[in-house]
């Protein structure tokens, strides 16, 4: 074993050592051997994918058909069947009922006032019984009123109500299909994998083809990209499950139905909502994305505000998303935390349901009210606030006073850390750099792993993105360092201190839901267009999960082996650095590798500051309508996040059998 | 007892909509669908449009659409008219749709689009010799930045508008380097940053825009655009190489899908007769984004004050 370990090593530091002599000397070697493909693959060798999957969508939408139907008119069914509830709920929460179309429209009944709306928060959040929450809900309304983001807000909230369910449900039926079937698991993972990785950019145009222009299409496209979690979360809580409570479920003379949905389902329920929590999460991010493709909301209002550089207007309808991610995230814990109810307690009808009788007593009378005197109709103007100039004000002083403080301290960074890794990416030749990714593939996970390197890496060469490929590992890979220095350590002390960690998990869910659009003027301000400024971008959002990870990494370790260190005289920063952290670890590269995920699909992000990476590749496919470039670009994102989740995977899984957990 | 009145008179304009649909002599009373994006120049011609189509009967909706995603929903008919292509930036998608005749150029809108390089006004103290396009090598260093210095920095639009910035340096010999914004939101976000500070900038600015008119500066004028110049290297200062002279200004143009004119021909003959001029719209565009009134009230306003205008366009 020892002598395995010391042949490792040695094959380790004389491989890095020949990635730099192939780094520095390159360009000689490919002089000498006359063979410039080493530097740079052939253009005339690349495969032309993006040609033919363009005219593959284009036959798809234009001429395939099943016989009896065609299939976009398959596609315009099923966006027919989502759009009849979002219609329903659109009409409740904004436009109320209509008659006629357009201008010619006459509200008969109008939506839901401001105030019923909080009446309904309220009495959810009145069924929890937890009093923070109450106070959480209403002054989160309050702020949607108040900021005039009312409007927006509930065509927003609209369609997360419709996305949501949508996407939970079939998650969990996928999730608990894949269950029972393995070879159906073993179809759904790439796709999953895929669906999580390719940037939603790249599909945003053949979705809107199938599924024709409008809020549908929003919804599909926040669907494909908010799922996968559900059924992730699903297939690992059902495995998870103790056998003996499977076993006794089965004993007791429980149908597979029965068995699957009175015993499985609510015994993983906690697992289950973790992926519930992802999918609201997910489904928030996607609003500005959406709002491109016609959902309207709030995400058009923060593409508007930065369209006028109103960077006060931004934040505003930003933290709005923000403020509806935070009340259902915590509404929905709290739901799903709530002890089941006992069998019909022995009240009379109306007691037991009376919160629900003086809810409906009253909105009626809100409404009423609300043909009198218009207050209780539309939050009055007069009491709104507005913050812009503020926000302009502040950047602006920044912009006026630090500027040269920011850019040397920018130069600085730019020189000594992200250049370096950058003609390092750009600089190794391509064949070798495939030949380690499939190495490192084979350490880790023999024949499979490495293959599944080999296979995915070769495609992104003949697609002539290397060079794209490279800048794209170059950025993500600077931002993850920078992230993981920063997130780890705020993730240690949240994992010690519960107050640091209440703190540190609001932040953090702050930065992830909100829309990086808010944020990328202001630091495009600040640090003009570039790499760096990207870079800032990325790590913003990006930083969550190394935080969150670690955090829980050391909150959940074994108490006995704390205390066992304890008792044989460990210093505290002995526990911390001997004990805690190492134990740690595997979940701290899980923080890592999620950390590297949402890097890479902040990539088309960093495409509107100036990037040349495959992010501006999928853009460029976007902008141009360019069905096939985009898809293939995205193809290639999505591959690059597949070998890194692999690999750091198959890492963690060593690390823990080396240590011995699970 | 307002109110009620009100109520009364909502509910009796119901009763008459419900039996005198058929007041207007229009082709049909589904909603026209026309797309907003999300720029102020846009939502204004968008709206002058719409405002001209209800006068004329139509019923009409507005639908946010992004610029380019939006021919998907044209193609298709989901979506009718759009009212701003910039022939600078929206060339490609036009002759992509429009090639199979689902979607229909339906001409100019009037507007003509400049796109060139640009400065503030501050910076003629530094260099005396603009806007003539020769003076850029002198001044190059006072543009630069540690990054490019001693080249000048110039910031172009999105490598997706084109422009060939690239290739205009490299056949006027400029001693500038062109650095790309990823969108027009970082490009003017940079602009800003450096007008608040006086601080030296050369960027990629079009009109009709606000910033023209919020910033004050100007274009440079290089050798003016003429076909040749893009296509024959002999033609213009450098005979080895093409593009030595300034950008193409181009039309706005306006494009709709051909379901328009199959279903609301009267309609379609509307959007083809709408022009405005760049100065108008400059003026428009400035009233809302700089003396901050709403889109509405200043659509509202020329309504009032063009009423032959538009009503030539409806006859």
């Amino acid at each position: 074993m020892k002598n395995n370990n010391i042949s490792n090593k040695i094959i380790f530091v004389s491989l890095t050592f020949l990635t730099f002599v192939f780094y520095w000397y390159g360009k000689e070697i490919a002089n000498y051997f006359d063979s410039k493909w080493i530097l740079k693959y052939p253009k005339h060798h690349a495969i032309p994918f993006a040609i033919h999957t363009t005219s593959f969508v284009k036959w798809l939408i234009n001429e395939a058909s099943f016989g009896l139907f065609t299939f976009k008119e398959l596609t315009r069914f099923f966006a027919w069947i989502i759009e009849q509830p979002y219609k329903l709920v659109l009409i409740v929460l904004s436009k109320g009922i209509l008659k006629g179309q357009g201008q010619d429209a006459i509200q008969l009944i109008g939506p839901l006032s401001w105030l019923s709306v909080i009446g309904i928060f309220f009495i959810l959040a009145l069924y929890t019984k937890d009093k923070f929450l109450i106070f959480l809900v209403i002054f989160a309304i309050v702020y949607l009123a108040v900021f005039d983001q009312w409007q927006s807000s509930m065509i927003t909230l609209s369609s997360i109500i419709i996305a949501v369910p949508i996407g939970v449900l079939l998650g969990l039926l996928l999730g608990v299909l894949s269950y029972k079937s393995k070879i159906l698991e073993k179809i759904i993972t790439p796709i999953l994998d895929l669906m999580q990785t390719v940037p939603v950019f790249a599909y945003l145009v053949p979705i809107l083809v199938m599924f024709g222009f409008g809020p549908v299409s929003a919804l599909i496209a926040t669907i494909i990209y908010a799922m996968p979690p559900m059924v992730r979360t699903t297939i690992l809580a059902l495995n998870n499950i103790d056998p003996q409570l499977k076993e006794s479920g089965i004993m007791s003379g429980c149908t597979d139905r029965q068995l699957m949905w009175k015993v499985l389902i609510p015994v993983s329920k906690p697992t289950l909502l973790i992926g519930v929590n992802q999918v609201i999460m997910l489904s928030l991010n996607m609003v500005i994305i959406a709002s491109m493709i016609g959902a309207g909301g709030l995400g058009y209002d923060v593409l508007a505000s930065l369209r006028r550089l109103d960077i006060g207007g931004g934040i505003e309808s930003g933290i709005a998303i923000v403020v509806l991610a935070i009340i259902l995230d915590r509404l929905s814990q709290a739901f799903a935390n709530l002890p089941t109810l006992t069998k019909k307690t022995q009240k009379k009808f109306y007691v037991r349901y009376k919160k629900i009788f003086f809810l409906i007593f009253y909105i009626i009378s809100i409404y009423t009210l609300g043909y009198f005197y218009s207050f209780f109709k539309i939050f009055p103007n007069e009491l709104m606030i507005n913050t812009s100039s503020f926000w302009e004000e502040l950047v602006k002083y920044i912009n006026i006073n630090y500027f040269d403080n920011l850019e040397n301290f920018k130069i600085i960074l730019l020189t000594y850390f992200m250049l370096p890794i950058k003609k390092f990416f750009l600089g190794v030749p391509w064949p070798w750099f495939i030949f380690i990714i499939t190495l490192i593939g084979w350490y880790y996970g023999k024949l499979k792993l490495a293959s599944l390197c080999l296979i995915l890496s070769i495609f992104i060469v003949t697609t002539g993105l290397w060079q794209k490929a490279m800048i794209t590992l170059y950025l993500c890979g600077s931002s993850v360092i920078i992230a993981s220095i920063i997130g780890i350590p705020l993730g240690i002390w949240a994992g010690l201190n519960n107050k640091a960690n209440k703190i540190l998990t609001a932040f953090i869910d702050t930065l992830q839901t909100l829309p990086s659009f808010v944020y990328l003027i202001p630091v495009v301000m600040l640090f003009r267009v570039g790499d760096f400024t990207a870079m800032i971008a990325v790590i913003l959002y990006a930083l969550a999960p190394s935080v969150r990870y670690t955090a829980h990494g050391i909150r959940n370790i074994n108490n006995q082996i704390v205390e066992a260190a304890l008792i044989s005289g460990c210093s505290p920063r002995q526990l911390l650095f001997k004990i805690k952290l190492p134990l740690a670890l595997p979940e701290i590269l899980l923080g890592i590798n999620q950390t590297i995920m949402l890097a890479l699909s902040m990539l088309v992000i960093t495409a509107l500051v100036g990037t040349r990476d495959l992010g501006q590749e999928v853009y460029i496919g976007l902008t141009k309508a360019d069905i096939g470039r985009g898809l293939v670009a995205g193809l290639c994102v999505a591959f690059i996040s597949i070998i890194a989740d692999r690999i750091i995977k198959a890492g963690s899984d060593r690390l823990k059998n080396k240590y011995g957990i699970k | 007892m307002k109110i009620i009145k009100k109520r009364i008179s909502i509910l009796l304009s119901l009763i008459f909509f419900l039996f005198a649909q058929n007041i207007y002599a229009v082709e049909s009373k589904d909603p026209i669908k026309l797309t907003l994006h999300d720029w102020t120049g846009q939502l204004i011609t968008t709206n002058i449009m719409a405002e001209v189509l209800k006068e004329a009967g139509y019923n009409v909706e507005l639908i946010p659409a992004d610029y380019i995603a939006q021919f998907a929903g044209l193609q298709t008919g989901d979506l009718h008219v759009a009212m701003e292509m910039w022939e600078t930036t929206g060339r490609d998608a036009i002759d992509e749709y429009t090639a199979d005749g689902r979607v229909v150029n339906v001409g100019s809108t009037g507007m003509d689009a400049i796109e060139e390089w640009w400065y503030p006004s501050y910076m003629k103290e530094k260099c005396p010799g603009l806007p003539n396009w020769e003076a850029l090598n002198d001044c190059a260093e006072a543009f630069s930045t540690l990054e490019t210095s001693p080249k000048g920095r110039y910031l172009g639009g999105p490598v997706t508008w084109g422009g060939y910035d690239d290739e205009r340096v490299e056949a006027l010999d400029l001693d500038w380097e062109v650095i790309h914004a990823g969108t027009d939101g970082a490009l003017f976000a940079e602009l800003e940053s450096a007008y608040q500070r006086k601080a030296p900038i050369m960027l990629w600015v079009y009109a009709p825009h606000w910033a023209p008119s919020k910033y004050s500066g100007e274009f440079v004028d290089f050798p003016p655009y003429t076909t040749e110049c893009y296509t024959d290297p002999s033609w213009g200062i450098n005979k080895n190489s093409a593009y030595d002279c300034g950008k193409p200004r181009g039309p706005i143009w306006k494009v709709a899908s051909s379901m328009l004119k199959d279903k609301w021909p009267g309609a379609y003959d509307a959007v083809e007769a709408f022009t405005l001029d760049s100065n108008e719209m400059g003026n428009l565009v400035a009233a809302v984004d700089l003396d901050g009134n709403t889109v509405d009230a200043v659509v509202a306003e020329w309504m009032v004050n063009n009423k032959d205008r538009w009503g030539s366009w409806i006859k």
